[in-house]
């Protein structure tokens, strides 16, 4: 090696630790380098040699932290990590990329927001078919954004095979029963064929992978950074929505067709891929949010089911089981699963068991007493005055969550005792993702024949 | 003898200025004509420089392109805008006002530095 080839090889070496730092771009990377060649040209000119040159201007040059501060002052902007769109970004092969993404997500968005005006060409308005769209709603955008998801992750033809197999399948399950437009199966089959068709979609986000806890662990996160998204362009959506309706009826147009047969599907469904698309195209830029939402709420949740627990104990009254309790007690426990596995997505595996996670454990075991607490109450119910679509759905979530609860309480404590991994905890929620399938996918197919179309 | 921290930061901009009012120029260029010109005094940082060449940037005072000039290799230079041109004349009333207002106070008071200090 020559000395040259050397002070090319330290060179490369710098540039490196420079591009580490967020506040200087490649740009400033390049200039700072010629900078540090001039330096050492002029020291090479009085005598040193090329390695002692080079050691004396990078010490001159000062510590990277410093220069990272300086430059940090003149351009703040940078210490907000910001979403990268594609022709901003300073790397030609991810530019290439991105760009890709973005015209594959645009054009999914775009069908997706076409499809849900399809049926109108067959005359299905959406003012008189409620009973149509409620139940379907879901397959107009998420075979979409489960076609974005499987061409980025890059499916094989065996798992984009199964996932279409099932959204016909699902198309299927919502259309081909006899049910009346006040049955209580319909409302069943709407709540449960998203659940089942977004674990369809789970199934091409993790592609070939599907064994992988890593990858199913992967999508919870998704799951959870995409219910965000869309939220916040649901905001942003009602913003528009608002800010429209009120500047046209100034100037005396209604927009109230456009907007409620148009605006708000259409762009509902557009933004259930476009938020698929951000959580993706975001992933390495911004902090997840979902697992700070768990860690802020968490002991917030578990107060409050404490306090609740210790109230129904002091007053010892009996809770008073309405037709709507089973269902909420099915959210709280969402709600409960909800704060347990965005907290563990965030968490170090290998990280010894700590406050957190004792708090956790009080807010799993307090859930799980209220639970049965009501589970008592609702099952006496049940026996005396017989079923419906609707109680055999929400008993059927409710021991479904509170044997993964129950599991989960146990694992976390053999875990505060050092027992087992905290991994097993994990493999334990991501094994159990296809249970919620299979079961949501019994109530759309199994329910309506069992209970006569009621 | 070391200039202080904020007579140096106040006083980078209508140097910078001034020194591309010259001809355009880049940033190490700029570093060593400093350098020669207080005769060693002022030793600027690269973390003064650029980040102030950037800000210089961002105010529409300097343009900068990066080329090749016959020979050497490609470089960022910087070239004084009419703008910066303005703001450099309205510095020099500045600092002439100041220079000014030292020079007669010190003329006046005609003890040696060493008897002050």
């Amino acid at each position: 090696m020559t000395a040259q080839d050397e002070l090319e090889a330290q060179f490369a070496q710098w540039r490196q630790h420079v591009q580490r730092r967020s506040e200087l771009r490649p740009a400033d990377a390049d200039e700072l380098e010629d900078h540090l060649r001039g330096s050492v040209e002029e020291l090479v000119s009085i005598g040193l040699s090329p390695d002692e040159a080079f050691l004396v201007a990078v010490k001159r040059m000062g510590s990277l932290d410093e220069l990272s501060r300086e430059f940090a002052v003149e351009h703040s902007e940078r210490l907000w990590k910001q979403l990268v769109l594609p022709g901003e970004s300073d790397h030609t092969v991810e530019k290439g990329r991105s760009r890709r993404d973005l015209w594959v997500m645009i054009g999914c968005a775009a069908g997706a927001a076409v499809s849900i005006k399809v049926p109108e060409l067959f005359g299905m308005s959406m003012e008189k078919h409620a009973a149509f769209y409620a139940p379907n709603f879901t397959l107009f955008t998420l075979p979409w954004l489960a076609g974005f998801l499987a061409w980025r992750h890059q499916a094989g033809r065996v798992v984009i095979g199964i996932v279409a197999a099932l959204f016909v399948l699902g198309a299927v399950a919502a259309n081909i029963y006899p049910l009346g437009e006040n049955s209580q199966s319909i409302v069943v089959s709407t709540i449960h064929l998203p659940i089942a068709l977004w674990l369809v979609v789970g199934l091409a986000y993790v592609a070939d992978d599907w064994r992988s806890s890593r990858r199913r662990m992967d999508f919870i996160r998704f799951t959870g950074e995409w219910f965000v998204y869309l939220v916040l362009i649901g905001l942003g959506g009602g913003v528009l929505t608002a800010f429209m309706f009120g500047t046209f009826e100034a100037i005396g147009i209604k927009p109230d067709t456009f907007i409620g047969q148009w605006l708000v599907p259409c762009g509902a469904m557009a933004a259930v891929v476009v938020a698929g698309w951000l959580v993706e195209a975001k992933q390495s830029v911004v902090e997840n949010i979902a697992p700070v939402l768990g860690r802020l709420f968490t002991p917030l949740f578990t107060a409050v089911l404490l306090a609740f627990l210790g109230a129904v104990v002091w007053t010892s009254a009996g809770i008073d089981v309405e037709r709507q309790a089973l269902i909420l007690f099915d959210a709280l426990l969402v709600v409960v699963l909800g704060l347990l596995l965005y907290s563990m997505s965030a968490r170090d595996p290998l990280a010894p068991p700590g406050l957190f996670d004792k708090l956790q454990l009080a807010l799993v075991v307090s859930a799980l007493a209220i639970d049965v607490l009501v589970l008592m109450e609702i099952t006496g119910r049940i026996t005396e005055f017989g079923t419906t679509p609707n109680k055999a759905a929400a008993l059927g979530e409710n021991a479904i969550l509170l044997a993964n609860l129950a599991w989960s309480a146990w694992l976390l404590l053999r875990f505060l005792r050092r027992g087992t991994p905290f991994a097993s905890l994990e493999r334990w929620q991501t094994g159990y993702l296809p249970v919620y399938a299979v079961w949501a996918w019994v109530v759309v197919l199994v329910f309506p024949p069992v209970f006569g179309y009621f | 003898m070391k200039v202080a921290k904020d007579l140096v930061a106040a006083s980078a901009t209508p140097m910078v200025l001034g020194i591309l009012a010259e001809q355009e120029n880049y940033g190490y260029a700029i570093l060593r004509r400093i350098n020669e010109l207080s005769g060693g005094e002022l030793d600027w940082t690269e973390g003064l420089l650029y980040p102030l060449l950037h800000r210089l940037e961002r105010l529409g005072f300097v343009e900068s392109n990066w080329r090749s000039v016959a020979g050497e290799r490609r470089r960022k230079y910087y070239r004084v805008t009419d703008r910066g041109l303005a703001e450099l004349v309205e510095q020099r009333r500045q600092w002439d006002t100041v220079v000014d207002t030292l020079k007669e106070i010190w003329l006046g008071d005609r003890r040696p530095l060493e008897v002050l200090a």
